[in-house]
């Protein structure tokens, strides 16, 4: 009897110390916790983006269920000129509007840095076009930009420094003008703010030591400030260009593409051919093809915001 | 190295002010410290004499330059900060050369400079370490390093061990000596420690209040406080204060608290009644028969001596022995100070009465 309920005993025994060892397993247990933000993740972000590149392999139309067709919208658009016209505006776009919320930014960042009176207020005014949103303020430049009504052409003329209404949203130079200053005075909060409170982490010691180490107020900010700023550099900066590669709002309040495409940017024409013109599965390759772009982004940014040797911990090696 | 005079430097901030002019002469190479409890203004005077602050009035000269309206670099000092002040992306060698840099000596004058004074601190191993990867007392001697790398006229310390755990303290502070003893570089050193001061200062300058209450070598400042001030904030354990009044009638002698009698080798001349306070350092007691009567209670011995808290005419003393004495809490003993070296001061000013 003894010797056969021994070996019936052991595999319970076993049994409930695996599911025991596995309630106490950080891995097992540090899954669970992930998994409500996995499923958020993938039912929302991964599943539409898969859905919309398997779209772009499709003749889907609105009110027809499309049919593979692989790689035919992509070559379609291989050869649209209007299509390359909005890659290279929506690249003009991103790079001379970052590049000048990051001038601005920085400058305005540095400003508010420094003792003056009513900084506090000054702080909150910089903030007011972020927290407009982002139709408003377009519709407001819509009017400021107005081809009849533009506050700046009857300002300009009552100087008598024109005697005609500047076409700001008809030409196609100024039209690429208006939307890219029309998103960099929107732009221009976040970097500045973000680069601020950055500025306010460099400790005011270290300052006065390189003062005493003979450092000009450029040197200061060349030696001390700029490099201790990187870092956040890097990730405005990054999170900056995604959004303006992204930008449709400000576009479509203002010109809708006009004029002649000249402001189409590739999320712009995505919309047009998909939604108004219906053509789904075409729209859906031009989202699609951001998607290498937005990666470059983002390897960029990868490289930069890896840590500095200097931002490392106490190690000793 | 130069001389520094600072001649009557007052300094406002807004209609306060912290500094009730203030005159310190500093000679060639001297080791001076500015020593005194927070807010008595010894930090702003030495942001003053580094150039971070204005100087409201007086003048502070460097060598025979008088450097009111002279930009910090221009001064030709260095500064160790509290807080050490690195450049967290900058290795220890860059740290140490950056103001070569900003001045743009060569590199090969840059690497020379800063590799002597590597050897001087003992820094060369962690040449190209960046400061997170040091220890604190590394990271006070990088302080150091950039300060000397620059040979300048002047050193200025702002509480420089404040940061470091006792032991290094008491390490790095011999360290500080003894560089000191070797570039004989003048070197202005600010700390709230008096047992920095003591140990360190060839000359000491207490400051309270934004005033300086005395000036004087370590053992001037300790055998022959200006006032009940400096008295009590020199010296560890600090001086006993007994409150009381003179008596003279044929022998000077100071009545204490509940009438307690205590010793005076002489009174000074119309003091007779007057009240004052009777300051007796903790060693300077002895166990003698014609001691006044005091009521142990506690006994700390340390190993090299004892301190013993004991009541005098109900007031708490400390007193300390070399010897070893054997007390226990609750003894009476017969406590009685060395009446030629007591200190008296006037009840009223807190200033010094006998010679």
């Amino acid at each position: 009897m003894a010797d056969v309920a021994i070996p019936r005993a052991k595999p319970q025994m076993s049994e409930a110390s695996a599911w025991t060892q596995l309630k106490h397993n950080r891995n097992w247990l540090g899954f669970w916790f992930m998994v409500p933000a996995m499923a958020f993740l993938i039912f929302f972000l991964a599943y539409p983006l898969g859905l919309g590149i398997w779209l772009s392999f499709t003749d889907t139309r609105i009110g027809r269920v499309g049919h593979f067709v692989a790689t035919e919208n992509y070559e379609w658009l291989w050869d649209d000129s209007i299509f390359w016209l909005s890659v290279f505006n929506t690249l003009l776009y991103t790079f001379v509007a970052s590049a000048f919320k990051f001038a601005i930014g920085l400058y305005l960042a540095l400003l508010l840095n420094e003792h003056m009176p009513f900084k506090a207020m000054l702080r909150a005014m910089v903030l007011i076009p972020f927290i407009v949103p982002t139709v408003l303020s377009a519709l407001a430049f819509w009017w400021i930009f107005d081809s009849q009504f533009s506050i700046i052409s009857w300002s300009l003329k009552h100087l008598g420094l024109i005697s005609q209404n500047i076409n700001f949203l008809g030409d196609t130079t100024w039209a690429r003008i208006c939307v890219i200053f029309a998103n960099v005075w929107r732009g221009v909060p976040f970097v500045a703010i973000t680069l601020l409170a950055g500025l306010q982490t460099v400790s005011p010691s270290l300052y006065e030591a390189a003062t005493l180490d003979g450092a000009t107020r450029w040197q200061n900010f060349r030696y001390i400030t700029y490099p201790l700023l990187t870092p956040i550099i890097a990730v405005v900066m990054t999170f900056s260009v995604l959004f303006t590669f992204t930008d449709f709002q400000l576009i479509w309040a203002m010109t809708r593409g006009g004029p002649v495409n000249a402001t189409h940017l590739m999320a712009t024409l995505s919309y047009q051919r998909a939604i108004i013109a219906g053509q789904l599965g075409e729209g859906a390759a031009i989202s699609s093809a951001m998607i290498p772009f937005l990666l470059a982004a983002i390897m960029v940014s990868w490289f930069g915001l890896q840590r500095r040797k200097w931002q490392q911990g106490e190690s000793n090696d | 190295m130069s001389s520094v005079q600072i001649r009557d430097v007052r300094k406002s901030f807004g209609n306060f002010e912290v500094l009730h002019g203030v005159t310190i002469p500093i000679e060639d190479g001297q080791f001076v410290v500015l020593v005194g409890p927070s807010g008595c203004g010894k930090s702003t005077l030495l942001r003053m004499l580094a150039g971070l602050e204005n100087i409201t009035s007086g003048t502070i000269s460097i060598g025979d330059r008088v450097v009111n309206n002279v930009q910090p670099k221009e001064r030709d000092i260095a500064m160790v900060f509290q807080n050490y002040a690195l450049y967290p992306h900058m290795t220890v060698a860059e740290n140490m050369g950056f103001s070569l840099k900003l001045r743009n000596a060569s590199a090969d004058e840059i690497n020379k400079r800063v590799k002597r004074a590597a050897e001087i601190l003992a820094l060369s191993p962690l040449l190209d370490r960046y400061p997170r990867q040091l220890s604190g007392g590394q990271r006070q001697r990088v302080a150091m390093g950039r300060a000397i790398v620059r040979d300048p006229q002047v050193f200025l310390f702002d509480e420089p061990l404040s940061n470091l755990d006792a032991k290094l303290r008491v390490a790095m502070r011999t360290e500080i000596k003894e560089l000191h003893q070797r570039l004989k570089t003048t070197t202005v050193y600010v700390t709230h420690d008096q047992i920095e001061a003591m140990t360190m200062a060839d000359k000491i300058v207490v400051m309270h209040d934004g005033i300086v209450e005395q000036m004087g070598t370590p053992l001037e400042l300790y055998d022959k406080p200006d006032n009940q001030f400096v008295a009590g904030f020199i010296g560890s354990p600090a001086m006993n204060f007994l409150k009381g009044h003179v008596r003279v009638n044929g022998v000077a002698t100071f009545e204490g608290p509940n009438g307690v009698k205590l010793p005076l080798k002489t009174a000074p001349a119309g003091s007779d009644g007057r009240p004052a306070v009777y300051g007796v350092r903790p060693e300077h007691f002895t166990i003698a028969d014609d001691g006044a009567e005091a009521e142990i209670i506690v006994v700390e011995p340390t190993g090299s001596e004892t301190q013993v808290f004991a009541k005098v005419g109900g007031e708490q003393v400390v007193a300390v022995f070399r010897e070893r004495h054997q007390f226990n809490p609750g003894d009476k003993v017969r406590l009685k100070p060395d009446p030629s070296l007591v200190h008296l001061f006037d009840d009223a000013t807190g200033k010094r009465m006998n010679a």
